[in-house]
């Protein structure tokens, strides 16, 4: 009752190209605005709660487990400790990379190894397959290379990556 | 001890699943209504006796079609019933028998059907693509980010806490294959072995091909009914126990992820509603979801059916081998049976019910089994599902 596919059978099934034009002007919002406005003067701004003192990176208007708004802005530094990094053969298409990218999450400063949540960004990281393959790269505390400031746009792009100091 | 909740007692009495293959000719509707009709003949039933249809299906991109929930409807049987579509990413096929679960328990219907369906393979050029959606707009997209990366860096950092090597993760998939060739509907059986997985393309380290299960299309379903009908039609109905579903929030990079634990409270939920208060020594089977190798672990520590960082060691010594204390994934699982999200969801919960039912076949588990779980998770490492079932 079922059948298989083969790859050379696909160009007689019937298929759609077509590219649509799905084009999205998101906004940024509330707090995320600041953020990128911050990134722009090479700030990495986040917001704290009143009530448990979370600190929220990228920034949030609203604490997610008091619910109550966030108060203020406080700038966290541009320094923190990767948490985890791969590195990455394919593409988003799944095309085959010649070299690999490598990304990672970076818990920022101030912020402590004992927390299970703390202000944090998923970004590229400057280092080398084998420090990843080494898992060498784990607990390094790297800081974020900036672009030249008449180069930023109030993009997370802003940051060119994290590298080890 | 039982929570004070007063609701029906709910039964499974029939399940059907197509095979999981990669490209099938079948549409969509074609491939929901085989797993339907299969579902109701087991049953014993027909059309006109289900009151309520649910139907689970993961994003619109991987069909190919927009609103599946109503595209799918006469395939499932949902044409002019109270018919709902629900969808929690991966999770949604064990959140497609919850919901099946509470529409019979809270009264609402008598009988339902439930059913999932996926087609991952008309993506072109592939899948992967589809995904790139899913991500913050703002935070994350720019960066190009492709889906494996999120589980790559979930999977490092948890071998990283645990000191678990790629190795120990690998057994995984080298049993999980292995179960699958008793598997009638499997697409991925086979016999392979710790270094066929080490030598695969790497895909994102430290994921690499066969770490990863295939492309798939498939649909499953099954039927709930209220407590006294099951009887009337069955002397052998396997009772759903206890339910649990629960979201984390999306920011995955700033929470640990060497441990789930929106899956813990998922499971504390469906534990509590069970009566269960020692996981470890109260299941006898389970399916945890394992579209990754590595997840099959994180997801036992998750379940509570090992410490933190314990599962490796004992998966090692067998201990969910199909022989072993608690069999985990007998069908194969993702990794062995196939992946098309919401389908193979369910199909593991029609997996422990064919176990817990003594119908499994030749996927069997050697030890006589009275209580079940399985589980589902999905989204941004967010999203968990689970239920257990007694016969």
């Amino acid at each position: 009752m079922v059948h298989s596919l083969k790859e050379g059978e696909i160009k007689q099934h019937p298929v759609v190209e077509y590219k649509p034009e799905a084009k999205y002007s998101y906004t940024a919002g509330q707090a995320l605005s600041q953020f990128l406005l911050g990134l722009k003067k090479g700030k990495i701004l986040g917001r704290k709660c009143p009530k448990c003192g979370r600190v929220y990176v990228p920034p949030r208007m609203y604490c997610e487990d008091c619910f109550y708004p966030t108060s203020k802005w406080v700038e966290v530094k541009d320094e923190g400790i990767v948490m985890t990094a791969v590195a990455s053969f394919i593409s988003w298409t799944r095309d085959r990379l010649e070299e690999p990218e490598i990304v990672g999450t970076i818990r920022l400063l101030p912020s402590s190894a004992k927390d299970y949540v703390y202000p944090g960004l998923f970004h590229r990281i400057c280092c080398s397959f084998d420090d990843v393959k080494s898992m060498n790269i784990f607990g390094k505390r790297v800081k974020a290379k900036w672009k030249p400031e008449n180069e930023r746009e109030g993009s997370i792009n802003d940051i060119e990556c994290f590298e080890v100091i | 001890m039982r929570t004070n909740l007063k609701f029906r007692r709910v039964a499974a009495i029939g399940a059907g699943l197509t095979e999981f293959r990669r490209r099938t000719l079948e549409t969509p509707q074609e491939l929901a209504w085989e797993a339907s009709r299969k579902a109701l003949d087991e049953a014993g039933l027909e059309l006109r006796d289900i009151d309520c249809v649910v139907i689970g299906s993961a994003p619109d991109a991987f069909d190919g079609v927009h609103m599946k929930g109503e595209y799918l409807s006469h395939g499932s049987g949902g044409i002019r019933k109270p018919t709902s579509r629900v969808y929690v990413g991966g999770a949604t096929g064990v959140m497609t028998a919850i919901s099946g679960w509470y529409h019979v328990a809270s009264g609402l219907c008598k009988n339902v059907l439930a059913v999932a369906e996926e087609k991952m393979s008309p993506g072109r050029p592939h899948p992967q693509a589809v995904f790139r959606y899913i991500w913050d707009p703002i935070t994350e997209k720019p960066l190009n980010p492709n889906l494996i990366w999120i589980f790559a860096m979930e999977m490092h950092r948890y071998m990283y806490v645990n000191k678990v090597s790629k190795e120990e993760i690998a057994l995984v998939s080298v049993k999980n294959k292995r179960n699958a060739i008793n598997n009638p509907y499997a697409q991925l059986g086979g016999q392979i072995t710790v270094d066929d997985v080490l030598k695969s393309e790497v895909l994102v380290w430290p994921v690499q091909l066969l770490d990863v299960s295939p492309v798939s299309d498939g649909a499953a379903a099954m039927v709930f009914v209220e407590g006294d009908i099951a009887r009337r039609y069955t002397d052998t109905p396997v009772w759903i126990e206890g339910v649990g579903w629960t979201l984390d929030n999306t920011s995955w990079p700033d929470r640990e992820l060497a441990y789930p634990r929106y899956l813990e409270n998922a499971a504390r939920m469906a534990y509590t509603m069970a009566g269960i208060e020692r996981p470890q020594k109260e299941i006898d089977v389970i399916e945890p979801y394992d579209p990754f190798d590595y997840k099959e672990l994180h997801h036992i520590e998750g379940l509570l059916l090992a410490k933190r960082g314990e599962a490796p060691l004992l998966l090692k010594e067998g201990f969910f081998d199909v022989d072993g204390d608690i069999p985990s994934s007998p069908s194969g699982g993702l990794l062995g049976v196939g992946n098309p999200i919401a389908a193979a969801g369910l199909m593991k919960v029609i997996s422990i019910y064919w176990q817990l039912k003594g119908t499994a076949g030749k996927m069997q588990v050697k030890r006589p089994v009275h209580t079940g779980l399985a589980q589902a998770w999905g989204d941004l490492m967010q999203a968990s599902t689970v239920i257990i079932m007694r016969n």
